[in-house]
């Protein structure tokens, strides 16, 4: 009866649960993280709230190269799953036919495995002494005292491997929802097969880029377990160093900051890449 | 000899499982930025007397995966049923304890609160088990009740931290030394080698425990690992920082610097005594001592705050009859810290016996030294040194 009489309110209550959600869930864990942030002291006698600015003006100057390596890293991972997944993709949704769904899973295959099982693995793959190695000496692609293993190629390699799912199944949404008469209708015009790619098929597929890219990108920055079982301490990302300060130097408020930092500037970089794509080109749907 | 080989692979499966559960840790300790002092009781002086002479039901025990013995067959532990026997007290065992920092963080909060953790005793290394203590939260032992504790080695009987041991005994020691390949690199007997070496350059690890890796090469360096000064310290970290730097240590790592060993990833590296002395898959490892100085560490148990005292205390006693911690020693081969345990260990395992890696002689002893607890636990030291290791 109540809702008869207050029609507006009905969409209002249908958003409650979402709002009370976000508000649980990410509200009041970054307000606690904020607060934390801004406190100081030490463990033994503990962290009080001094509005302790200094902990972002550290966060920028004793750290500014892991953030750099970060974004170094997870910018190339992105750009490898790209160029790997695109055609994967492409070829998936217009020539998969009847495999399409056998090779989707095959694609998410895997994740069935644990996150740090598939990266451990890499690991014996890449070993010193492994036949990939090896292989590599005999062609001397890798030199005699070479290795793969706990270098940067072996870091960026792992991102690119544990993020791949997540650049190759966006796309192939947007590309399998591709209307092909449309292609078939630029090559009646005369166009070659790579102009009605570059001007039908890649902005058609532009939403499943833009997606892919920011699931790939942003988990990668922060990402940690690759960098700590596939590198050396020279290639530890900024994810180590938030690990590190809250487990072993239980600097929380030096930790909270950084952690908000990074929060930040990925903030920053989606809205600048959203700008630079378009964010209406790029969040609509390719029905 | 096959039990060797399981519990090996059992750590080294452990090590990684330990890696998945410090997820949790991390959240865990972000509950903990409003500061632990709180209201943690200070330690009690009178908890000794007032303590009730009773046992309970229960008593429930945290320790680090495979450090106790376990019948491989019936996958029971023979030292556990055979406590239950004599005193009917059932123990829940809880193998939760894979990082030191890691179990702190997961219990700081309700420690800081006062709150019963439900655990009677735990197992932590030597610095965290003095933070516990300095922190209160830790109770008095029962000393009436351990009298087996006149077994405690010497070496053992007071470090800086609980000088009498009224709040701590020691479960089992061991030393950090180095670990080498025999076949590739030879015997490699120096820290110095470690570190600069060319033939060794991206083949060396060091551990992510600051007492080891800034112990093992402050002494290197003719420095007292035992009572750190900020100056000697600074020059432990700039001699890493170079072989970091230089390329030469490839990791620093926990116990899975045994799977690098292994594979022949890693050929020399500083290494824990028992994970070697219980032997590795390939044949052509071997653990030395450091002439400059060995590292002698020690897991200690305590009773958090809430736990019973008197049954946690009468489970101390219990494991200090050398036939117990023979049993113990024979599985875990680590040393053990109670006198008479070498005579014992013939019955459970013959080729313990006269183990050097199980039962230092004074040789040996005589060149290790024990890290100052204070400075394992010094932010300002702690800081320094995970920036090295690259965080």
């Amino acid at each position: 009866m109540f809702l008869h009489r207050h029609p507006r309110l009905i969409p209002y209550l249908l958003l409650l649960p979402g709002i009370l959600f976000l508000v649980v869930f990410f509200l009041v864990p970054m307000y606690y993280l904020g607060f934390t942030s801004l406190q100081s002291g030490d463990l033994f006698a503990g962290y009080q709230f001094t509005w302790a600015w200094d902990n972002y003006r550290d966060a920028f100057t004793l750290y500014q190269s892991h953030f750099v390596r970060s974004l170094k890293y997870a910018g190339l991972a992105t750009l490898i799953a790209f160029l790997i997944s695109y055609p994967l993709a492409y070829w998936i949704a217009f020539r998969g036919g009847r495999w399409k769904n056998l090779l989707l899973l095959l694609v998410i295959a895997p994740f069935f495995v644990t996150y740090l099982i598939r990266t451990l693995a890499w690991k014996t793959i890449l070993a010193d002494q492994g036949i990939v190695v090896d292989a590599l000496r005999t062609l001397h692609l890798v030199g005699e005292d070479g290795r793969l293993l706990a270098t940067t190629t072996a870091v960026v390699a792992g991102i690119t491997y544990n993020y791949l799912p997540f650049m190759a199944l966006p796309l192939y949404v947007s590309l399998e929802q591709i209307d092909t008469r449309l292609i078939e209708a630029a090559e009646d015009l005369y166009a070659s097969s790579v102009r009605a790619f570059l001007r039908v098929t890649l902005p058609l597929s532009l939403p499943g880029i833009f997606a892919g890219t920011l699931l790939t990108f942003i988990p990668a920055i922060g990402d940690f377990i690759n960098a700590e079982l596939l590198g050396t301490p020279r290639q530890l990302m900024i994810g180590n160093v938030i690990q590190s300060q809250f487990k072993e130097v239980a600097d929380y408020p030096q930790a909270a900051a950084l952690s908000f930092v990074l929060m930040a500037g990925i903030l920053v970089l989606v809205l600048l890449y959203a700008r630079a794509v378009g964010s209406e080109r790029a969040t609509r749907s390719a029905a | 000899m096959t039990d060797r080989i399981t519990r090996r692979e059992l750590i080294r499966r452990g090590a990684a499982g330990g890696m998945v559960l410090g997820f949790p840790s991390i959240l865990a300790a972000c509950g903990g930025g409003d500061g632990i002092e709180g209201e943690g009781a200070e330690p009690s002086d009178t908890a000794a007397t007032t303590v009730s002479r009773e046992l309970a039901n229960r008593l429930v025990f945290a320790n680090w995966p495979f450090y106790i013995d376990v019948n491989e067959d019936t996958n029971e532990r023979p030292s556990l049923n055979q406590f239950t026997e004599e005193t009917g007290v059932e123990v829940r065992y809880l193998e939760e304890v894979n990082d030191n920092e890691e179990w702190f963080g997961k219990y700081q909060a309700q420690l800081a609160a006062g709150d019963d953790i439900d655990r009677d005793i735990v197992v932590l290394t030597d610095w965290m088990a003095a933070r516990m203590i300095r922190l209160g939260y830790a109770q008095r032992l029962d000393k009436e009740t351990i009298t087996n504790a006149a077994n405690l080695q010497e070496a053992l009987q007071s470090p800086g931290w609980d000088p009498n041991r009224d709040f701590s005994m020691p479960w089992q020691s061991g030393l950090t030394g180095i670990a080498y390949n025999k076949k590739t690199i030879g015997k490699v007997t120096t820290v110095d080698q470690l570190l600069t070496d060319p033939k060794l350059k991206g083949k060396v690890t060091c551990l992510t425990e600051m007492p080891d890796t800034i112990g093992l090469v402050m002494a290197a360096q003719g420095a007292d690992p035992s009572s750190v000064d900020a100056g000697a310290f600074d020059s432990a970290i700039s001699a890493l920082q170079d072989a970091v730097d230089s390329g030469q240590i490839r990791r620093f790592t926990g116990n899975d610097y045994t799977e690098d060993l292994d594979t022949g990833n890693v050929w020399a590296c500083m290494a824990w005594s028992g994970d070697i002395a219980a032997g590795l898959k390939n044949p052509d490892i071997e653990f030395t001592v450091v002439d400059t100085g060995s590292h002698l560490w020690t897991d200690n148990m305590i009773i958090p705050n809430g736990g019973d005292v008197f049954t946690a205390s009468t489970y101390m006693n219990y494991v200090y009859d050398p036939v117990v911690a023979a049993r113990i020693a024979a599985y875990v081969y680590f040393i053990s810290p109670v006198v008479g345990a070498e005579d014992e260990i013939a019955q459970f395992d013959e080729e313990a016996v006269g183990n050097p890696l199980i039962f230092p002689d004074e040789e040996v002893l005589a060149t290790t030294f024990i890290f100052d607890a204070e400075a394992s636990d010094n932010p300002e030291y702690k800081e320094k040194f995970q920036a090295v290791i690259g965080a």
